[in-house]
């Protein structure tokens, strides 16, 4: 007998069943059909300019820094400025977004790379798929549009986010993955971000800048 | 079993960190720390409790239909390009890994944070057959470089200070000055950033656990506050999962509630700073990711747990909350437990996973004060669990002869009431006569186990029954 089917039958022995009951099927297919909600937080469940200054807050204790513009042509000077009060080189790599492509940072000197990191990048700009007003989380979907390695190579991180697109809960999120990829099907990977990179693996204190980015940095589009 | 144990000499490993200073003053860590920090994290959200029950639920509705899920997760997985293999025990899922990274061509293998990669030795495993595994969470690389067990399952290296860092790395970092400066725990950290981002670009097979896996999507999910399990498995060409049968959770939803107790019991966070979700090979769209995904799912004994008294073990999430808030755990530490999995959720697991007989001593370690109990996320009866395997102990004979006959004189006492209310009236009157001046004895017959680190309190000459007896009348008047 195969590993699978040992194991299987062991659990099955050990659980009284054969695994051909309906009733249980019925109930494992239910709920990987109807995927029910738990508890949702309330702290969560505001919206508008509430939704987003809570956003904004937990962003903030999560230890990452945030900032609002306007509107999606201000987020180059912004950024540029971002990098500047950090004394940081005007480089930056992005992946091929389109809502980041269309923005205007010929209006910078930022000199821009494209594609995903090797490894020596300083400075690396993201889009987010959505935000989480709930834990101050971003969620990131992989793909040529936004490489998975600019969000744990470089130095310094930088992260885009409609403001429509800032959630109340992670179930919310979770819906918005559905319509975009369908029923039970995902990305190759979905990274939430709370905060820099971190460790606490020395005598418990904390430290920033672990293996990822030393400097996590929002920008709240407003459109 | 697997790894090498040294839970049978429980009582001696126990002793010798009692008197190591250096472990004593790291211990003080844990106790101030993480207490604190969760309970400002269950204070701050309402629904904390809730969300432990709803925690509960799901793993025992889970584990109730664990076949089918598994089932409904290999299907999935496979349908995202992935490959799914099975383990019945260390020895075949170890054999499984070494395939996987031969057929890769693999030199050196980077690894994120895993349990049960020590579970099954895999380390070890990979080195004898001529391949580089590569620790990356930095207490895990810590530990790798010192050749030790973690002491913790959140954070292996809590058992050491700073300065023995700075020697191990002062030992391995040779090709660096010899003069830098390293006595910042900050510069430690950046040291190893440094030594580790060329690993991690170098690696052909990135080896990751998994605190979840999600039935509805074949997803496998990663919790991480560094980033390393993320540079681990989207770096190198090939990503192995590990991850033991009882990982499983039905549906994203699911895993959102688990979520939003996991980092909240384990360090105090809101969320941890990674939550990564992985599901299959790299898209033919995509700009980076591994070209190959497996997933091996390990049994090693737990799909025997199911059905008996320790399936609620299998619950567990592995946060460490009840080893942080254990009062044995603060003593001794973690490696005093000798094998993988230390506290409270070590005494239950472990004498599972290698036999009372090895690991008996574990369940004994235990003042049955019950705060594991009252802070597990997903509610597990530790002190529960923990008497069921001292019965255990004793109805197999492994009990030692002296506290055998002990128990035996106490069970002769306690089923003739009215001679064990005499025998403890006479008792308890003559230590109190006996400690009437001092108040308490440094010295009593029998005793030595306890008088040789604390006095032990005289009694005030009345036994508790006595005492219940005359306070209840009194409310009751």
């Amino acid at each position: 007998m195969s590993a699978r089917d040992d194991i299987l039958a062991n659990i099955r022995r050990s659980l009284g069943v054969k695994g051909s009951e309906t009733i249980r099927q019925q109930i494992v297919a239910d709920r990987l059909e109807r995927a029910p909600k738990g508890v949702i937080p309330k702290r969560g469940q505001v919206s508008g300019d509430e939704r987003i200054a809570l956003f904004k807050t937990m962003v903030e204790t999560a230890l990452a820094t945030v900032t609002e513009v306007a509107s999606p042509a201000e987020v180059p000077q912004s950024i540029a400025l971002f990098l500047r009060n950090h004394n940081l080189p005007a480089t930056l790599r992005m992946g091929d977004d389109p809502r980041l492509k269309a923005m205007p940072w010929s209006d910078t000197t930022l000199e821009i790379a494209h594609g995903p990191s090797r490894g020596s990048d300083l400075n690396a700009v993201s889009h987010a798929f959505g935000g989480i007003a709930e834990s101050g989380t971003l969620a990131m979907v992989s793909g040529s549009d936004n490489p998975s390695t600019l969000n744990f190579l470089p130095d310094n991180h930088i992260i885009v986010v409609s403001a429509k697109d800032i959630a109340s809960d992670y179930e919310s999120v979770w819906n918005r993955v559905r319509f975009a990829y369908g029923k039970g099907s995902m990305p190759r990977t979905v990274n939430w971000i709370t905060g820099p990179s971190r460790s606490g693996d020395i005598e418990q204190t904390l430290l920033l800048g672990a293996h990822g980015p030393r400097r996590l940095h929002v920008v709240v589009v407003r459109d | 079993m697997t790894v090498h144990s040294t839970s049978p000499q429980f009582k001696q490993n126990a002793a010798r960190a009692l008197n190591d200073d250096q472990l004593q003053k790291a211990l003080g860590n844990v106790k101030q720390g993480f207490i604190d920090k969760r309970q400002m994290a269950a204070d701050k959200l309402p629904e904390f409790e809730a969300l432990r029950d709803a925690a509960r639920d799901i793993k025992n509705h889970t584990l109730e239909h664990l076949d089918l899920y598994l089932e409904a997760y290999e299907e999935k997985v496979k349908a995202s390009g992935g490959h799914v293999h099975f383990a019945r025990d260390a020895q075949e899922a170890r054999d499984i890994i070494l395939t996987i990274c031969r057929e890769a061509g693999a030199r050196t293998v980077t690894k994120g944070k895993s349990m049960i990669s020590e579970e099954i030795g895999i380390n070890h495993h990979l080195e004898a057959n001529g391949i580089r595994p590569v620790e990356t969470d930095l207490g895990e690389y810590i530990i790798q470089l010192r050749n030790e067990l973690p002491s913790h399952i959140i954070a292996p290296a809590v058992h050491l200070n700073a300065t023995q860092v700075e020697e191990d790395f002062r030992r391995v970092h040779t090709h660096l000055d010899a003069k830098r400066d390293l006595s910042e725990p900050v510069q430690l950290l950046t040291e190893a950033r440094a030594v580790l981002r060329e690993r991690f670009l170098a690696a052909d097979v990135g080896i990751t656990g998994a605190n979840f896996l999600v039935a509805e999507t074949g997803t496998s999910i990663i919790v991480t506050n560094e980033g390393n399990g993320d540079l681990t498995q989207i770096l190198p060409k090939t990503h192995i999962v590990l991850a033991s049968l009882e990982k499983l959770v039905p549906t994203l939803e699911d895993v959102s509630q688990l979520l939003r107790v996991l980092a909240r019991s384990a360090t105090g966070q809101e969320l941890s700073v990674y939550t990564t979700f992985s599901t299959g090979p790299r898209r033919s769209a995509d700009a980076d990711g591994p070209e190959n995904y497996h997933v091996v799912l390990i049994d090693n004994g737990r799909s025997s747990m199911l059905g008996t008294s320790f399936e609620e073990m299998l619950r567990c999430i592995r946060c460490g909350a009840c080893m942080n808030h254990c009062p044995v755990y603060h003593a001794v530490g973690g490696h005093a437990y000798g094998w993988v999995y230390p506290g409270p959720m070590g005494a239950v697991l472990t004498p599972s996973l290698i036999g009372v007989d090895k690991a008996g001593h574990l369940p004994n370690a235990s003042t049955f004060c019950g705060r594991c109990e009252s802070v597990c996320p997903v509610r597990i009866p530790l002190p529960k669990l923990m008497r069921h395997w001292r019965e255990r102990e004793f109805e197999r004979h492994l009990t030692p002869a002296t506290v055998r006959s002990g128990l035996q004189l106490w069970g002769f006492f306690a089923k003739r009431p009215a001679l064990y209310r005499l025998a403890t009236r006479v008792a308890m009157g003559a230590l109190a006569l006996a400690g009437r001046r001092r108040g308490r004895f440094t010295w009593l017959p029998l005793s030595k186990g306890w008088t040789k680190y604390r006095d032990f309190p005289a009694p005030q000459g009345e036994t508790f029954q006595q005492r219940w007896k005359r306070e209840r009348r009194g409310t009751h008047a």
